[in-house]
């Protein structure tokens, strides 16, 4: 191949060149192939949910989404309770997991010593990768037992006399329940949100934070004006990807939830999500308007994850735009 | 080593001769349906296999989806826990047996009481699963536990929160005893519970949640129940006396049903045998009159043949109640239908 004749050079050249738009071709359909179906089975799920919920949303019509009713015997079907319990228990659990996981991404890379550091790291990300129904067994069968002895008779006992608040810490101590359901959702998105987190501060370039340090800021007052305006988009990245993840928890949330059909004002009452809802009586859903229903839970449960992400690609673009990043 | 080497050689082909001339004869057969009797299907599917040679798989889809599936012919026997009324049976040219008995006792965890210790009677249970008695020191309790200390605890009832057989068979016995139940709760695999009632994803999680809050009170089969070692209410039956649950009780409640009906499912809730268990209940095998392979139907048939002759003593040890001996005759009888 190195002897070429000089006449024949153009030509080889060309045929190469052929030869490597040809390759540039195909691989450009191949993964457009690989991304179209990602698109494709998206909306067949979509359409798909759409045409086995139609006989409920047909029967029901809008009002399905408000209405506080599950009754398989009597055949008639609202999504409040499990809407309520899905959108209640997922930010309760932002509420606890947030501070948490702020709170350790800033130890990981601010304060820490170098020889915890990885140790540390390792261990959430491990925590991340065990399966939710571990998650939920341990709730049932270790959290809630503890919880109905020693939190939630304290909880009574401090908070039952305020007023509001108290209304949320009534009713016997089971130990399950939407804040039980809530508390070990938190455990679950805190190694999600924390290492996402931990991510981004480490993004923050040396050169700013030692310029704070040696204007003689404290390491509060780096991390409040030097890290958290910079890592703003990514930080509110790592906090949808927990509510994500939260709202569509099932196993661990069938466990622990209660699994009743109805809204009470209590926090320790049970109730259920959409999800658990889902993994509860699929199995032995009558066909007919109860199946059609179930169907129409995942297709609502669906588009509220399709809003949570809208609303924080939104978030998100206007963060950078302001940032000027 | 050369000579323990042609041993094992020869062992291996000999086993594989033996693999290939007995999946040469046999046919699988696959069923499908209720969980409540997984554990006796597969039990007699290993056992079968041993004896026979054919295999049996069953899957414990839950017993809608059992019905669904033998509908659909994609199994060749179906199992369900609600048997199908005979104009279904005739519609699908279905044949419905029974396979084997069970009950529904109701368990508690109320401190200071033994299992068997605490007295109900079917009205009473019927108010407090409907979330009408909402505390263990009620006055109706009380007037059927006379001298009993019974503690001031909220009730909680446990339930199960997944659609079940167990619940099909459980409500249907307490709309018999209440106007009121019937109308706030209803009967079916999947019900409305009042608002102190929680729900456990299988019997498992039924168990768990009896276990560990105290005050609660649910319902849980027999088997599960006794694996478990849960503490059981004696309730009282139509005779008027109140019975421990115990596999006795449920055969003495089967011996006084009438299997002679069309698709043998009769009435088996509060019989009036005087040690009748009143919530007893059995787990049926629907079949094909005519399936698709004739060789499947066959397998299918000698099957449950088999399990009547040798299987019911391995549904006793699990948990489960044998048929009366007389309703055995009489699936052999109906078995005779499928071909």
């Amino acid at each position: 191949m190195s002897e070429p004749s000089v006449s024949a050079g153009p030509d080889l050249h060309a045929w190469q060149v052929r030869k490597f738009r040809m390759q540039d071709r195909l691989f450009h359909h191949t993964t457009q192939l690989f991304a179209l179906v990602v698109l494709a089975t998206l909306v067949g799920i979509l359409v798909s949910l759409g045409i086995e919920a139609w006989p409920s949303l047909a029967a029901f019509g809008p009002s399905f989404l408000w209405t506080n009713v599950w009754s398989v015997p009597d055949d008639q079907y609202g999504a409040l309770a499990a809407i309520y319990g899905t959108v209640v228990t997922s930010l309760l659990a932002l509420l606890m997991a947030v501070p948490v996981s702020f709170g350790i991404a800033l130890f990981l890379t601010e304060t820490c010593p170098a020889w915890l550091r990885r140790p540390l790291g390792t261990a959430i990300e491990l925590l991340a990768g065990i399966p939710s129904i571990v998650y939920g067994i341990w709730g049932l069968f270790v959290f809630a037992p503890l919880f109905a002895d020693f939190v939630q008779p304290s909880l009574q006992a401090w908070l039952g006399d305020v007023p509001v608040i108290g209304g949320w810490f009534t009713g016997p101590p089971i130990g399950l329940g939407i804040l039980t359901a809530s508390i070990v959702l938190a455990m679950m998105v805190i190694p999600f949100i924390a290492s996402v987190m931990r991510d981004v501060f480490e993004t923050v370039p040396h050169v700013l934070k030692e310029s704070a340090y040696g204007m003689g800021c404290t390491t509060w007052e780096v991390v409040r004006h030097i890290v958290l305006p910079y890592t703003r988009v990514g930080v509110i990245g790592g906090i949808m990807l927990g509510l994500g993840r939260a709202l569509g928890e099932t196993m661990a949330v069938t466990f622990v939830i209660g699994n009743a059909n109805r809204i009470q004002g209590s926090l320790f009452a049970p109730g259920t999500s959409i999800a658990s809802t889902l993994a509860n009586e699929f199995g032995e859903a009558d066909p007919g308007l109860h199946i059609a229903s179930l169907f129409a839970l995942g297709l609502i449960l669906f588009v509220i994850s399709f809003v949570v992400l809208a609303v924080s690609r939104w978030l998100i673009s206007r963060g950078m735009g302001s940032e000027g990043l | 080593m050369h000579i323990l080497n042609t041993i094992g050689r020869g062992a291996v082909a000999a086993a594989m001769g033996v693999a290939f001339s007995v999946s040469a004869f046999a046919a699988d057969i696959t069923g499908a349906g209720a969980t409540f009797p997984y554990a006796v299907y597969t039990k007699w599917a290993e056992s079968y296999l041993a004896a026979s040679g054919n295999k049996v798989n069953y899957q414990g889809i839950g017993s809608s989806g059992g019905v669904k599936q033998i509908k659909a012919k994609t199994v060749d026997f179906g199992g369900t826990d609600a048997p199908l009324k005979q104009e279904d049976l005739d519609a699908a040219r279905l044949v419905q047996i029974p396979a084997v008995m069970g009950g529904v006792t109701i368990v508690m965890n109320v401190p200071g009481f033994a299992s068997g210790t605490l007295k109900l009677d079917g009205p009473t249970a019927a108010n407090i699963f409907r979330g009408a008695i909402i505390k263990w020191n009620d006055p109706a309790i009380a007037k059927l536990n006379p001298g009993a200390k019974l503690p001031n605890l909220a009730i909680t009832v446990a339930h199960r929160s997944d659609g079940s057989g167990t619940t099909f068979a459980f409500t249907n016995y307490l709309v018999r005893q209440s106007a009121d139940f019937k109308r706030e709760v209803g009967a079916g695999n999947t019900v409305n519970w009042p608002s102190n009632a929680i729900g456990g994803k299988g019997n498992p999680g039924v168990a768990a949640n009896v276990q560990k809050i105290k005050g609660v009170i649910g319902y849980v089969d027999i088997a599960d129940a006794m694996k478990n070692r849960m503490k059981f209410i004696a309730l009282k039956n139509k005779a008027g006396n109140f019975i421990v649950p115990s596999q006795q009780a449920v055969a003495d409640a089967a011996a006084g049903a009438n299997f002679k009906v069309k698709g043998m499912a009769p009435d088996l809730l509060d019989q009036a045998h005087r040690n009748a268990w009143p919530i007893t209940t059995a787990t049926y095998i629907l079949a094909h009159e005519k399936g698709a392979s004739a060789e499947k139907q066959k397998v299918l048939a000698d099957f449950f043949k088999w399990s009547l002759n040798n299987g019911q003593k391995m549904a006793e040890e699990l948990g489960f109640v044998p048929l009366p001996a007389g309703v055995a005759k009489m699936v052999e009888v109906e078995m005779q239908r499928v071909r």
